[in-house]
């Protein structure tokens, strides 16, 4: 017979492919933020736009110009800057100036991915990165001092209209309300609706938990993200709150437990791999950030509880490394 | 019902409605085919006829003298008209017989498997081996190692494989055949339990099946779930036991055989019929998708012309089914005993070529659908960096290639290629 020739496409098994890609569970995760990010802007007004609008181009410049200057493909349309900048402007506050989103923006992708390598290889989630950066250097701007009278703005907050939200978080009431025994008649009870619904006395990402519980259960049942991490973040803020006598309902509602707990600390790159990882690490965010809560005067616990499980994940993916179908036991 | 389980896994769209319902039916009679001497795992056989012999259908036309291999017989009668290296499904080339078929034959005709009084050594003249795609010689299987007493035969009909429905189709037509099969190959190793086991998507061949087996040999119905039909994960699914690392099913006491192996081991200890032609699914991007009872050695271009000839935009045409078979390079490359499929893959469902270095974003898809519990994003990465030793230490050896990793790999990184860089370093240093 004739020579025959290689004339056809060929490549190794398997010859079909999952339809799921990087950019589309990247554009998921955006879509899944996207109705809190867009009730933040209705409710806070041209401030919370411009957050985003910084953000999100700076994070995109920042990742289009190093790989320019480090003269790699250009990775920018991997949707991955864009969830950095989108999950970075919802830990701000809508007071926060646009040249420190813009500094925030810079750290998150410099320091916290692109110095690493880029998309996979950050060991922590970068818009939180950048959201320690400016709490560590700017916290008197981001976190209202106590002792301007500030409680007194929560009833006003609202109607005080878009442009200047100076009111303080209701964790900072809730606080001074333990510390006062009292003192300032704080029924976290009552909380509950605007929190979820509509809390203007925080960051972009704290405007409503119910749309951030929405987005959150929208990517568990896409298979995105693994229900273990925001179960065992949720469960263990509250079960904390219990145990330290303060209402559970309130201090999962409150501050940046949803939005960390669904969106943060779901992040792939810097969580475990393993099923029984991600249910460890998750119990850890929540121990950290419920307990930081309540010792520490910082409004940061929920951004250190993560960076600090971020740094533990590759120990926990070792601990919890799945034992090989057919080797029984072993000491390895 | 469907009742065990496999650990990881997933389920690919199956894709086999097109060729679900078509019965079997004949492929023409080629004018020549190509009859490799090595349709199996093992020693290559040595031609046994010369150019210029006349050799009739299910004449033995090439032997080996080894542990493991299987004779391979004249699919037609004809003339030998050239051996010689020709290319295979495989991408190598072997000593092939090339032969003339004559006109009209009779395909119900062919020259028997003597026998001797000793199934097993008919089952090896007969050239039988694992026709779901392994192509391990049956024999070899049929005589464990010293010590091993099979104590389960397990009959594979899962076909897990999106595209394929050959088995399905032998199942349903005559599931009397893969049954006698059974009980064949349980008196031989003297088993006290066959099953057969199938995928939860063919409820009429589990019915047709069931029918036929008068109780005495189990049919197992199992969930529907790449990679069932896998041995160690059907061995598990059915028995709840692990076959350990490094050693075979038979130290488990368990055998385990694809239906279509069944039925050829059927008709060989009944008829005498040696391996001579198999069922193949034509599916995918084809004019008329279906199964095709097809004469070995047949020319897979052949074949898809009988099948109405590729249509549309195809990308890849693939030997076996989607996950683990092979891409042809050339569509002149004969059928051979372990090809159970051929599959048309068109732009937009074949994967697309490996470009560039994409990242691995830790999404842990890979180590949660490994069947094999093994966690292929490290082994790969490690490769990937030549860290040979580290991939070795992650259990490289025990991939079974199925596939999985590469599959839902969001980014698409070429996981099993990598993992498969590592198996070969593993063995290169005589990791066990």
């Amino acid at each position: 017979m004739a020579e025959p020739l290689v004339s056809r496409v060929v490549g190794p098994s398997p010859h079909i492919t999952a339809p799921d890609t990087g950019r589309a569970i990247m554009l998921w995760v955006v879509a899944a933020l996207s109705p809190s990010a867009l009730w933040a802007m209705a409710t806070m007004g041209w401030v919370a736009v411009q957050l985003f609008v910084v953000c999100i181009a700076v994070c995109l410049g920042a990742e289009w110009l190093w790989n320019r200057l480090s003269r790699r493909p250009q990775t920018i349309a991997d949707g991955s800057a864009l969830v950095t900048g989108v999950l970075l402007a919802m830990t701000l506050p809508p007071r926060t100036p646009w040249w420190m989103a813009l500094a925030a923006a810079l750290v998150a992708m410099v320091l916290g991915k692109l110095v690493f390598g880029g998309l996979g290889h950050n060991l922590f989630n970068p818009a939180l990165v950048g959201r320690a950066f400016v709490a560590l250097s700017w916290g008197g701007v981001l976190a209202e001092a106590p002792n301007r009278g500030w409680f007194r703005t929560l009833p006003d907050a609202t109607a005080d209209g878009h442009d200047v939200i100076s009111g303080a978080t209701r964790l900072a009431v809730a606080a001074a309300d333990r510390a006062s025994d009292g003192a300032y008649d704080f029924i976290l009870a009552d909380q509950y609706q605007p929190l979820l619904w509509r809390n203007l006395e925080g960051s972009l990402g704290e405007v409503s938990a119910a749309l951030l519980i929405l987005g959150g259960v929208v990517l568990i049942a896409k298979g995105i993200i693994d229900w273990r991490i925001p179960a065992g973040y949720i469960g263990t803020v509250a079960v904390v709150s219990l145990v330290l006598g303060s209402d559970p309902v309130f201090h999962v509602l409150a501050g940046g437990v949803m939005l960390g707990a669904f969106f943060m600390a779901t992040d792939y790159v810097s969580s475990p791999m393993s099923k029984t990882g991600r249910l460890v690490y998750g119990i850890g965010c929540g121990l950290f950030n419920g307990v930081g809560r309540f010792v520490s005067p910082m409004p940061e616990s929920t951004t250190f509880a993560i960076l600090f499980m971020n740094g533990l994940a590759p120990l926990i993916d070792r601990m919890t490394r799945p034992r090989t179908f057919g080797w029984g036991k072993r000491n390895a | 019902m469907a009742r065990s389980v496999f650990r990881g896994g997933v389920h690919p769209p199956e894709h086999k409605g097109a060729t679900a319902g078509s019965p079997v039916r004949w492929s023409p009679i080629p004018a020549a085919i190509v009859v490799p001497m090595s349709q199996h795992l093992g020693a290559p056989c040595e031609p046994l006829v010369a150019v210029g012999d006349r050799v009739f259908r299910g004449q033995m036309i090439g032997d080996v003298d080894a542990m493991v291999s299987a004779p391979v017989h004249a699919p037609l009668t004809g003339t030998v008209t050239e051996i010689g290296p020709v290319l295979t499904a495989s991408g190598t080339r072997v000593t092939a017989v090339t032969i003339e078929a004559e006109a009209g034959q009779d395909l119900a005709s062919f020259v028997p498997v003597p026998d001797e009084g000793d199934p097993k050594a008919r089952i090896r003249a007969a050239g039988i081996v694992g026709m779901g795609g392994a192509t391990f010689p049956s024999i070899v299987k049929l005589n464990p190692p010293k010590g091993m007493h099979i104590e389960t035969v397990i009959i594979n009909g899962c076909e897990c494989e999106p595209f394929l429905t050959c088995d399905h189709r032998l199942m349903l037509e005559q599931p009397e055949r893969v049954v006698a099969g059974a009980r064949y190959i349980q008196q031989m190793v003297g088993a006290q339990r066959a099953m057969i086991a199938i995928e939860s998507n063919k409820p009429d061949a589990v019915a047709a099946v069931r029918a036929s087996s008068a109780g005495d040999v189990e049919v197992v119905v199992l969930p529907t779930r790449y990679p069932q039909g896998a041995e160690k994960q059907l061995i598990y699914a059915l028995l709840k036991t692990e076959v350990p690392h490094g050693t075979l099913p038979a130290a488990t006491g368990v055998l385990v055989h694809n239906v279509a192996t069944a039925a050829a081991i059927a008709d060989a200890l009944e008829h005498g019929k040696p391996l001579v032609e198999r069922i193949v699914t034509v599916t995918g991007s084809v004019a008329r998708p279906g199964n095709y009872r097809v004469v070995l050695g047949t020319l897979v271009g052949e074949l898809i012309e009988a099948a109405g000839g590729l249509v549309g935009n195809v990308e890849r045409v693939i030997a076996g089914g989607p996950m683990t078979g092979t891409a042809l390079g050339s569509l002149d490359v004969p059928v051979t005993k372990g090809m159970s499929g051929i599959v048309a893959l068109p732009t937009g469902v074949a994967s697309p070529a490996i470009t560039g270095d994409q990242p691995c974003i830790r999404c842990g898809r890979c180590p949660e659908a490994c069947p094999m519990m093994l966690e292929p994003y490290a082994i790969a990465n490690y490769a990937a960096h030549q860290m040979w030793d580290r991939a070795a230490e992650r259990d490289a050896l025990d991939c079974i290639e199925c596939g999985i990793c590469s599959y839902v790999c969001p980014t698409k990184r070429p996981l099993l290629q990598l993992v498969r860089l590592a198996k070969g370093a593993a063995m290169a240093r005589g990791v066990k």
